[in-house]
């Protein structure tokens, strides 16, 4: 085995049309580790693909319930338990005066949970990538538009697989190494 | 505009962007800015920044070696030019939300091409903002009272206080602003970063970059997240000058005490965003040639929205002197006549002048569509929107008992405060517009007309549209 392993293969499209059409064929075709590529996210891809919704609104919830209950928490024990000083004949606790910071704090931690939970998934940061070995692969943030397949997908095959990337419309065709 | 031509445009919207761009001259156009050696106009624009933020160096070091008394300070005016400024620069910060976050919510793709070049500014201008509250302290270093954290002290801050509100909303939105500012740039840092020809620029923008490669399950997550902070975003952006006029408003002071506060606060701020992104984007797309992506059209709606909110602010400046009168209170309507024939009558009328008369002028198409005239407004609601958060703080000089009635002076140092925080603003935007993308390059690639897989342009174009209806049909189910 002196050869590198193979990763999966990877083709170039020419514009979002046919890269969503070949997103298309892919799932029909049954494949699953597949991912399409491309500069801005293109409209529609996500069923192209058959992609389950994201879960990031998740971790916004979570994060929100967090803000929430701790801002309550922390304005009624620091007030009322820990360190009660009467200001003005005003009550040490009450829910109109906490409201401000509950927001904020809410606000705050699903803002972390939006942008943690997106970072999380993604698996990000990543730092190295098979597919940063191919030279075209490069234009994907400019305007490449690219959809790979890993070999781990139970339906890949090097010559079935090519065959059907460049059925599909898929150009420069190249194997991947790990 | 014409009848015809009117109908035209409506029934074939314009293109957001002009010129005929690819998705690679879009790349190129933006990056261009980046990748130039620094030009003359710009290094001559940093060198001022520069001596503006020594200016702030120098004013900021010598208020915390000798104390908050080398300001014009007195009492009954305890509250100066520190918190006219923090309120001013706040609410220039509202706008870049605005654009980002509202105007995203709305669907208003014309945003795409000013949102990144926006949110910078309001990022820059909470960071301004911030400094004043901090120094005008006086012991900067004993700033950590305001912060809950357990202390030898065994003290915790007074949440019943407007003022610690405050603290939690400012800084709130300036992470949250960071955090949505960041998210978008991740898809045009990885941009720069498979540009870059030397290797700082490479480990420098890949860092940040994340190793975004622009898969498709990761804009599923990263779009989602994007949307929900645009949903946060638009309530904290109320919320915060909200609360900012809280801080006024929740007092007894006459002249600050009303209910209208909160709305009038929030329309201010938006009004004096939108100046500010003028004043800032009107040279900026001259100077980096960008006039194809900040179009004329963007300059008109902002110049519409400009004259809204003008005359919203209009309406509470004449609804807050009636409200005085008929309250019956003779604090309130003596506090108001104050205001516009008192020792600072100038101020009011300024305000007056340039917030709610001089706006009128953008009624006419030909002064919207021109730049200079644009231009040179948006500089008259910047001035304008100072004095009136100067006006507002004024209300001080004349208190309930006439023997502590006073005068506020500025000194050399409030001066040199004001200017010096335009250093920093400036030292700031122009690093930015240096080194990082000022147009959100993957977000107009995606609202131009190629960008959608059913354009008519492709061949397959209605096959593919059957197509993915059908798959949605099918997925959804």
């Amino acid at each position: 085995m002196a050869e590198a392993r193979v990763w999966g293969l990877v083709a170039q499209f020419d514009d979002p049309a046919k890269l969503l059409h070949a997103a298309e064929g892919l799932r029909d075709a049954g494949y699953q580790r597949y991912e399409v590529w491309s500069p801005f996210p293109v409209h529609g891809m996500d069923n192209a693909m058959g992609l389950s919704r994201s879960k990031v609104p998740w971790f916004v919830l979570a994060g929100g319930l967090t803000g929430m209950t701790s801002a309550l928490l922390l304005q009624w024990w620091s007030g009322a338990v820990e360190y009660p000083v009467m200001i003005g004949g005003k009550p040490l606790f009450a829910f109109e005066f906490a409201t401000p910071v509950t927001f904020e704090l809410s606000v705050l931690l699903s803002a972390f949970g939006a942008v943690f939970g997106m970072i999380g998934l993604n698996k990000l940061p990543t730092p190295y990538h098979p597919l940063d070995k191919i030279a075209m692969f490069r234009r994907v943030t400019d305007d490449g538009f690219f959809i790979s397949i890993e070999t781990r997908d139970a339906k890949f095959d090097l010559h079935r697989s090519r065959e059907l990337l460049e059925s599909l419309g898929g150009r420069h065709v190249a194997v991947v190494e790990e | 505009m014409s009848t015809a031509n009117y109908q035209q445009e409506t029934v074939f919207p314009p293109p957001l962007i002009e010129g005929n761009q690819t998705f690679h001259s879009v790349t190129e156009a933006v990056c261009r800015v980046v990748e130039a050696p620094p030009s003359k106009g710009w290094l001559a624009s940093f060198a001022m920044a520069l001596l503006g933020l020594a200016v702030l160096g120098v004013s900021v070091g010598w208020l915390i070696w000798e104390g908050t008394g080398v300001w014009g300070l007195n009492q009954p005016v305890s509250w100066g030019f520190a918190i006219v400024n923090f309120v001013f620069w706040v609410g220039i910060g509202h706008a870049g939300t605005l654009i980002s976050a509202i105007l995203f919510l709305f669907r208003q793709k014309w945003r795409t091409s000013i949102n990144r070049f926006a949110e910078a500014m309001t990022i820059f201008a909470v960071i301004c903002a911030l400094l004043f509250p901090t120094i005008h302290v006086g012991r900067v270093w004993l700033l950590y009272w305001a912060i809950p954290i357990p202390n030898q002290m065994g003290m915790w801050p007074n949440f019943r206080s407007p003022l610690l509100w405050d603290v939690f909303a400012v800084s709130t939105y300036f992470t949250v602003s960071l955090l949505f500012w960041y998210t978008g740039l991740i898809p045009d840092l990885a941009t720069l970063r498979d540009r870059a020809k030397s290797k700082i620029a490479y480990y420098a923008y890949g860092m940040f970059a994340l190793g975004w490669r622009g898969a498709n399950r990761h804009w599923q997550n990263y779009e989602k997240a994007y949307l929900i902070l645009a949903g946060l975003s638009a309530p904290l952006v109320l919320s915060v000058h909200t609360i900012v006029s809280f801080d006024f408003a929740v007092s007894v002071v006459p002249g600050w005490h009303t209910t209208i506060f909160p709305p009038y606060f929030v329309a201010g701020a938006i009004f004096s965003g939108f100046a500010m992104v003028l004043t800032l984007a009107i040279p900026a797309r001259k100077i980096f040639k960008l006039e194809e992506f900040i179009t004329v059209r963007h300059v008109e709606n902002m110049n519409k929205i400009i004259l809204v909110t003008g005359m919203m602010v209009g309406y509470a400046y004449a609804m807050e002197f009636f409200i005085a009168w008929y309250s019956g209170s003779a604090y309130e309507s003596w506090a108001f006549i104050n205001r516009a024939f008192g020792p600072y009558w100038w101020a009011y009328w300024i305000m007056w002048s340039c917030n709610v008369i001089t706006p009128q002028l953008f009624w006419s198409q030909k002064i919207r569509q021109n730049m200079t005239a644009s231009f040179i407004l948006s500089i008259f609601v910047n001035i304008g929107m100072w004095f009136e958060r100067f006006v507002i703080t004024m209300s001080l000089h004349r208190d309930f008992v006439p023997s502590s009635w006073d005068y506020y002076r500025p000194t050399i140092w409030d001066f040199g405060c004001l200017i010096g925080s335009f250093g920093l603003f400036f030292t700031l935007f122009l690093l930015f517009l240096k080194f990082l993308p000022a147009i959100a390059i993957a977000e107009v690639k995606g609202v131009m007309p190629q960008a959608d897989p059913h354009w008519e342009g492709y061949h397959d174009g209605h096959h593919s549209a059957d197509h993915a209806h059908a798959a949605g049909e099918k997925h959804h189910g």
